[in-house]
């Protein structure tokens, strides 16, 4: 399978592996069937393994979580497509109430291997509730897992390993590299939920995931001209959270910058900035960094781009940080 | 006349609210009975049952023993041995009747308060008080006798029910699934999405509403405007209304709807029209939304009194039988009591066991942390 395929077909390639290995994985969501999804994650794989493994569901979120729930009590291991971020939310209930609750509610006999992916954030120009980060929610509940792939490789191995997990996972596809091409390797080159160096730097350390990796590569390719190396820290798990790799890349570098998509009020990176104060107080030159979303509804796409950290809200930071 | 008592006169008169859906005695026309409140055994063409003597015996024994531990059980929470209790009296019948229609095969989705139907899975009763005393959030293992997790947040389980049930479809096999819940229940979403689920998918499942005429204080009005039963007929499937308080007509429709549904014929929704003669749960004062006359009435349609009245009549059983179920009840008693005010509290770091099914770095290292504080204390872990 090794060759450069896009982040959509390292996904679909997994699902497809993932119905191949295991006769009790099974797909359910709107649209996922003939028309593949929306975003043709699942295209094909109706065709190639039935209405009975591929399954188009009634329109109704709650209901595809919940009887994915119903289903993995019986043995099976659902996969559940959620079209949109946005619609995430009528399920909300199932998810945090029911799914991440199960295990231990059952003294740890019974077990829930459900994975939803859901396609989320923004920058592809699309209406209302299409472009959401919700990680936040999903990350403070225990008993859920929240990971989101930033490359064709994490998509189709984190998928892989997701669908292989016994606990509910929230898989985050970060819906605007879908068409971003690289290399996927024959075999997972680590688990998980380990956090990965994405680029060596020793002036400043960039932490993202998903869909930001790209834009803090980006970021230290133009700092590297201006002769400042940034290290880039790609977390891929939200929950748990590899900070022993975070931590190490700080006290290296000594200083930090969180950036994500999602509003900077009391999200992943306020969890990071107080994580690594504690925990790397003395090596740090500068306080944590957060660069993110504002605390405003996700804004109409004629203005996503203000609202979205680039280049430049990190480099910004980049040169706070390096000023103290 | 002001404008408000204007409003407020023409809502009483409001039409096409139908008599049988108002809080109250009646017994609508379309239920299903086959034993009278003065214990005549009626025949109903579509839900013949035959039962032998033993099986009426074995049947009024469960009524007798579900109310004995639900009693015990209000008695312990007054005792503060509970923390609080949801009780079922009243509905003794529409539990047992529908638990005993099921097969060991077949896998039952409750709320919190089918303690009757927990007793015809053979579940052990003190599993049940568990989460009542604070010392677990459900504690058994669900697929030892496929009687699931008492769920609380209401109407979630119906959509794990028809999950499962789609699980059986797909398994080939011909087991069926039964999903309790409360006519409050019925306005929630998931129910809906659960209605539409099996519905589509034709999933061996049936739902089991106990309309026990509240949803805490609200009347079961304040839901809807048809009879609950007839909500099956958008979904597409068939809704039959029965006798709450008649274990016969809920044994005989529970096991129609059970087995219609492992022979692939979809979804049944069943109505049982009972009472819950107590309160919603100990924390609960009914008297301020509710009329003695109303719980006086009920009390007339009792289910444990017609099935002794029908036994008594047709000398099904003697007074060595009620000896004996009287015997057994004080043992279940006993047992109850001494079980929950032996039962330990769980070991502290419950807190952090399953959260999750596999490794998971915070989860060991806040464990960690804990295990270090409270070792820091003198005496260990005793803090
Ligand atoms: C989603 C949700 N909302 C509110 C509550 C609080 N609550 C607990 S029981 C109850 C009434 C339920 O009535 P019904 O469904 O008729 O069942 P019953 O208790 O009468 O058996 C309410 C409002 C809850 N548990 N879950």
């Amino acid at each position: 399978m090794a060759g450069q395929l896009s982040i959509a077909k390292a996904l679909n390639e997994a699902l497809r592996k993932s119905l191949e290995n295991d006769p009790k994985t099974l797909l359910m969501g709107e649209d996922i069937g003939k028309l593949g999804g929306v975003f043709r994650i699942t295209d094909g794989l109706q065709k190639d393994f039935g209405e009975d493994r591929v399954i188009d569901t009634p329109l109704a979120e709650s209901g595809i979580v919940g009887t994915a729930i119903g289903l993995a009590l019986r043995g099976y291991r659902p996969v559940v497509e959620i079209q949109f971020d946005g619609f995430v939310y009528p399920a909300f209930d199932q998810i945090v109430t029911q799914l991440a609750k199960m295990h231990a509610r059952a003294l740890g006999h019974v077990k829930m291997p459900v994975t939803i992916r859901i396609p989320y954030g923004g920058g592809i120009g699309a209406v209302e509730h299409h472009s959401e980060s919700h990680e936040a929610y999903f990350a403070h509940t225990a008993g859920l897992r929240v990971v989101s792939p930033s490359n064709a490789d994490d998509a189709h191995w984190m998928l892989r390993q997701a669908i292989e997990s016994d606990d509910p996972v929230i898989f985050l596809e970060p819906k605007r590299r879908y068409w971003d091409k690289g290399e996927v390797q024959d075999a997972p080159t680590t688990d998980l939920y380990s956090a990965r160096i994405a680029r060596p730097g020793t002036d400043a350390t960039l932490i993202a995931y998903g869909p930001m990796v790209k834009v803090c590569h980006e970021a230290a390719a133009a700092a590297a001209e201006d002769g400042r190396s940034l290290e880039v820290v790609d977390l891929r798990s939200l929950s748990p959270i590899d900070f022993a790799t975070v931590e190490a890349s700080v006290r290296r570098t000594g200083r930090g910058i969180v950036v994500h998509e999602a509003p900077v009020f009391l999200g992943l990176g306020a969890e990071l900035a107080a994580r690594l104060t504690e925990t790397c107080f003395y090596h740090l030159e500068a306080p944590i960094l957060r660069v993110g979303g504002y605390h405003a509804p996700y804004p109409p796409s004629r203005v996503e781009e203000q609202y979205l950290p680039d280049l430049d809200r990190v480099l910004d930071a980049v040169d706070r940080a390096l000023a103290y | 006349m002001t404008v408000k008592s204007t409003a407020r006169a023409r809502k009483k008169a409001a039409p096409g609210v139908p008599d049988n859906l108002r809080t109250g005695t009646d017994a609508p026309p379309e239920l299903v009975q086959l034993l009278t409140p003065e214990g005549e055994r009626v025949e109903h063409p579509e839900f013949p049952l035959e039962t032998t003597p033993e099986e009426l015996r074995s049947l009024y024994r469960d009524l007798v023993l579900v109310r004995r531990f639900d009693a015990e059980a209000t008695s312990l929470q007054r005792q503060g041995e509970l923390g609080l209790w949801a009780s079922l009296l009243g509905q003794e019948a529409a539990q047992v009747g529908s638990g005993r229609a099921m097969r060991p095969g077949d896998y039952a989705f409750p709320t919190y308060r089918e303690h009757g139907v927990a007793w015809c899975r053979d579940v052990d009763p003190l599993n049940l008080l568990g989460m009542f005393r604070g010392v677990n959030h459900g504690g058994w293992d669900p697929n030892e006798k496929n009687f699931h997790l008492y769920t609380i947040v209401i109407g979630s389980q119906t959509l794990h029910a028809t999950g499962y049930a789609m699980g059986i479809t797909k398994d080939g096999a011909d087991d069926a699934v039964i999903a309790y819940f409360g006519d409050g229940a019925s306005s929630q979403g998931d129910v809906n999405e659960a209605f539409t689920f099996a519905s589509v998918y034709n999933a061996p499942v049936v739902f089991f509403c106990q309309n026990n005429q509240w949803a805490i204080s609200e009347p079961t009005t304040t839901q809807t405007k048809i009879p609950l039963y007839r909500r099956a007929s958008g979904f597409g499937f068939p809704g039959v209304r029965v006798d709450g308080n008649d274990v016969l007509a809920c044994l005989a429709v529970t096991r129609w709807a059970l087995d219609r549904a492992r022979t692939g014929a979809g979804p049944v929704l069943i109505e049982a029209f009972t009472y819950r003669m107590g309160a919603h749960t100990t924390s609960d004062d009914p008297t301020r939304y509710r009329l003695t006359e109303e719980t006086e009435a009920w009390k007339a349609k009792d289910p444990i009194l017609r099935l002794k009245a029908y036994l008594d009549k047709e000398g099904l059983a003697d007074e060595a039988f009620f000896a004996d179920v009287e015997a057994q009840s004080e043992k279940l008693g006993l047992r109850v009591r001494e079980g929950v005010r032996s039962m330990p509290d769980p070991d502290p770091t419950l807190i952090f066991d399953h959260v999750y099914a596999e490794p998971h770095t915070l989860v060991a290292e806040e464990r960690a942390e804990y295990e270090a504080y409270a070792a820091s204390f003198e005496g260990g872990e005793n803090l």
